[in-house]
């Protein structure tokens, strides 16, 4: 049995759809962040089997951007939730719908 | 001094710009003296830059001063020939002792320096307009003396009927102005330039007889305005809400005239055009009888002034119209010499009399005003066109000329014969009135001669309005020969020279002057009672034509009445109903959008996501099921 990338694209695909489902269903705002970070990494996993499999470097060189941005992105959103827990001692987003309609 | 030319206009300018922010610490009379003193200095100035002209030996001289719009050939260009001399030598000369005059009248006033910025102003605009020498420059001194009758008519804006008169004069005025715009546009589309040069040496070229009559009927409008003839005159006796040496200045002497001095200038152009000319004449005749017949019936001291004004500005028009060019010119010397002097005096009257402008409240006025009843008198005589005073010359001359015309103008001449007659039976009227009789004052009136700024004034035009005529006689035309050079190419109509003709048209109409002051005088010099119950016995006739034969009405029903109804719907149906609804609408219909929009945002961060999850899977099942290159 060999492991092509269909299992990798598998694995990523669970991996995004872990993601995605974490980040419909739970509240607290710092675990609703670490399933973005899956989804992204889920991402991340396609390029590298893709780019392996057609054998160029686009892929890797495309998960770098992605870290790199979800780098800066965890430093501000992370700054946010912290801002927010300190103003409001809680880290549900339930809580915070002020814009709402 | 034809250098200093400039400094004709700019003297009473530079009085105008002092005495507006100098004038309250100069106060009284010192900032009448100012006034008075530069105006004169216009008069010194001009009349030594006149004196080639009446040696003979002068030329017509164009100043450009400096450029302005030379696109349309319009610079600040200053046209001095004899037309304008003469002119300016009528503004600045009467306008110097007019302004003395009001030194004394206006003594006591609260805006006694205001007074004198608007009158050196005035002085300024129409100097401008005679000494323009384009068609531009010469709107612009029209427009500007437009705006110094305004300011002057409502000087004591706080009595709502002179705010009122003051509005009414500027917008029937804006009506003319409107057509005269329309003819400098046609000007500037036939030859490409509105300066004068440009326009009348090639007229007979440029122009065929249609487009010259159309200019000629355009100018027309213009000046029917200003100049108050049938039917835009009704501004004028309105106009008498001014101070009186307002009316003397402005609507007598100088600035309604300036409709006669536009046709008179525009001579080459009327000459090719036969039919506005003899339009022009037959306004003018019209207007001559219309507004005398009105003046009959008149007890206000100035009303009966500004409806003569209206009928000589007739006469005057009578003979541009009938290519008189020197008998209309002389006319309008004639009558700012004898007019000025009418008004001048009874602004003497009412001031004496405390304020009272009503005829039949005054009476027996000779014996307290000796000085003002006999320059009255002078005045009187000479509008009647008794010789020899100065009325008599100028009116004759327009009439013999009329005469020798021939045809339809014999028609005009009957006309002009009858407004004689009337004018000779209202100034009587208007004299006797006044000044003979018994005093009918109201209690408290202490009627006194005015002081010797205003009586100087009366004396000087007196002088002029006794002898002003000898200028120009059938045995001697010296205005005509002064006025040939201005005139170069066009052909002058002139009274037969032969004096049996002459004698006997000078006859007719000195008979008609004189029928009318002995009827006037028969019928007034009768105790009050007899002549007053003579009128109330007329009833609701008399009325009729006490009011002018409620021409105003007329106008208020035909056009100020639907222009309202027309400015009340546009303003609260079609601009609050349809414009303002349209914009109100635009921002109704976002609101309610808006509103049905909003619950979709619920503030809860997982909603979103599912929308953007959704849409997603919808994205990704598109691709799997319809491909991805669409």
């Amino acid at each position: 049995m060999t492991v092509g990338p269909g299992w990798y694209m598998t694995l990523a695909a669970a991996l995004f759809s872990i993601g995605a489902i974490g980040m419909l269903v739970r509240r607290n705002a710092l675990v609703m962040f670490m399933c973005i970070e899956l989804m992204l990494n889920a991402v991340n996993l396609t390029f590298v089997a893709a780019g392996r499999a057609l054998g160029t470097l686009d892929g890797q060189v495309s998960v770098f951007f992605v870290l790199v941005v979800a780098a800066a992105e965890v430093v501000v959103g992370l700054a946010i939730i912290v801002a927010v827990f300190r103003a409001r001692a809680t880290a549900s987003v339930d809580e915070l719908s002020e814009l709402k309609g | 001094m034809i250098d200093l030319l400039w400094l004709v206009i700019a003297l009473p300018l530079f009085g105008a710009v002092f005495l507006h922010f100098f004038g309250r610490r100069l106060g009284e009379p010192a900032a009448g003296w100012v006034a008075t003193l530069l105006i004169g200095g216009s008069f010194v100035v001009a009349a030594g830059a006149a004196v080639p002209f009446f040696r003979g030996t002068g030329e017509n001289v164009r100043v450009l001063l400096w450029e302005w719009m030379p696109a349309i050939g319009a610079g600040f260009e200053l046209q001095w020939d004899p037309l304008a001399a003469l002119m300016v030598l009528i503004v600045t000369g009467v306008g110097s002792l007019i302004h003395l005059y009001s030194i004394g009248y206006m003594s006591g006033d609260e805006r006694f320096s205001r007074f004198f910025v608007y009158l050196n102003l005035f002085a300024a605009s129409m100097l401008t307009l005679v000494l323009a020498g384009n068609y531009a420059m010469l709107f612009l001194g029209w427009e500007l003396v437009g705006l110094c009758s305004y300011l002057l008519i409502s000087f004591w804006f706080t009595r709502p009927s002179a705010a009122a008169a003051g509005k009414k004069a500027f917008v029937v005025n804006r009506i003319g102005d409107f057509g005269f715009m329309v003819g400098l546009m046609l000007i500037f589309t036939s030859f490409g330039t509105l300066s004068y040069a440009g326009i009348f040496e090639r007229a007979p070229e440029v122009l065929g007889t249609g487009v010259a009559t159309a200019i000629g009927l355009l100018l027309l409008v213009g000046a029917i305005g200003k100049s108050a003839q049938i039917p835009l005159y009704v501004w004028l006796p309105d106009a008498m809400e001014g101070p009186t040496p307002v009316s003397a200045l402005i609507h007598a002497a100088t600035m309604v005239t300036a409709g006669v001095y536009v046709v008179a200038r525009s001579a080459p152009i009327y000459q090719l055009a036969p039919f506005a000319a003899g339009t022009v004449a037959t306004i003018g005749a019209l207007t001559a009888l219309w507004a005398a017949s009105i003046a009959l019936a008149q007890n206000d001291i100035k009303k009966v002034l500004a409806y003569s004004t209206i009928s000589q500005l007739g006469y005057m028009f009578l003979g541009v119209g009938t290519a008189a060019y020197v008998a209309g010119v002389f006319h309008l010397m004639t009558h700012a010499f004898f007019k000025a002097l009418l008004f001048l005096g009874a602004g003497s009257v009412i001031h004496g009399m405390a304020d009272e402008q009503d005829m039949r409240k005054m009476g027996g006025l000779a014996r307290h005003m000796p000085i003002t009843a006999v320059t009255m008198a002078v005045a009187t005589l000479a509008i009647a066109g008794i010789p020899p005073f100065s009325g008599f010359w100028s009116k004759d001359e327009i009439l013999g000329v009329a005469f020798e015309a021939g045809g339809w103008f014999v028609v005009l001449w009957i006309i002009g014969l009858v407004t004689a007659l009337l004018t000779a039976f209202y100034m009587t009227r208007q004299f006797v009135m006044v000044f003979l009789g018994a005093p009918r004052w109201d209690e408290g009136v202490h009627p006194h001669e005015s002081p010797r700024t205003m009586t100087i004034p009366l004396l000087v035009l007196a002088l002029l309005a006794f002898g002003g005529g000898f200028v120009n006689t059938p045995w001697r035309t010296a205005l005509e020969h002064f006025l040939e050079p201005a005139f170069e190419g066009v052909a002058i109509a002139q009274p037969s020279k032969e004096l049996s003709t002459f004698f006997l048209l000078a006859a007719v109409s000195v008979l008609a002057g004189v029928l009318g002051i002995v009827a006037a005088y028969l019928a007034y010099r009768r105790p009050a009672e007899v002549w007053q119950r003579f009128q109330e016995s007329l009833g609701a006739p008399w009325r009729w034509w006490e009011e002018a034969y409620r021409v105003d009405d007329l106008y208020g029903a035909l056009i100020v009445a639907p222009g309202k109804t027309l400015a009340e719907r546009t303003a609260f149906s079609f601009d609050l109903g349809i414009v303002d609804g349209a914009v109100n609408g635009v921002g109704w219909v976002v609101r309610r959008v808006g509103a049905a929009l909003r619950p979709l945002q619920t503030g809860f961060v997982r909603n979103y996501g599912v929308v953007f999850v959704a849409g997603v899977v919808v994205v990704v099942a598109w691709l799997l099921v319809v491909g991805g290159g669409v």
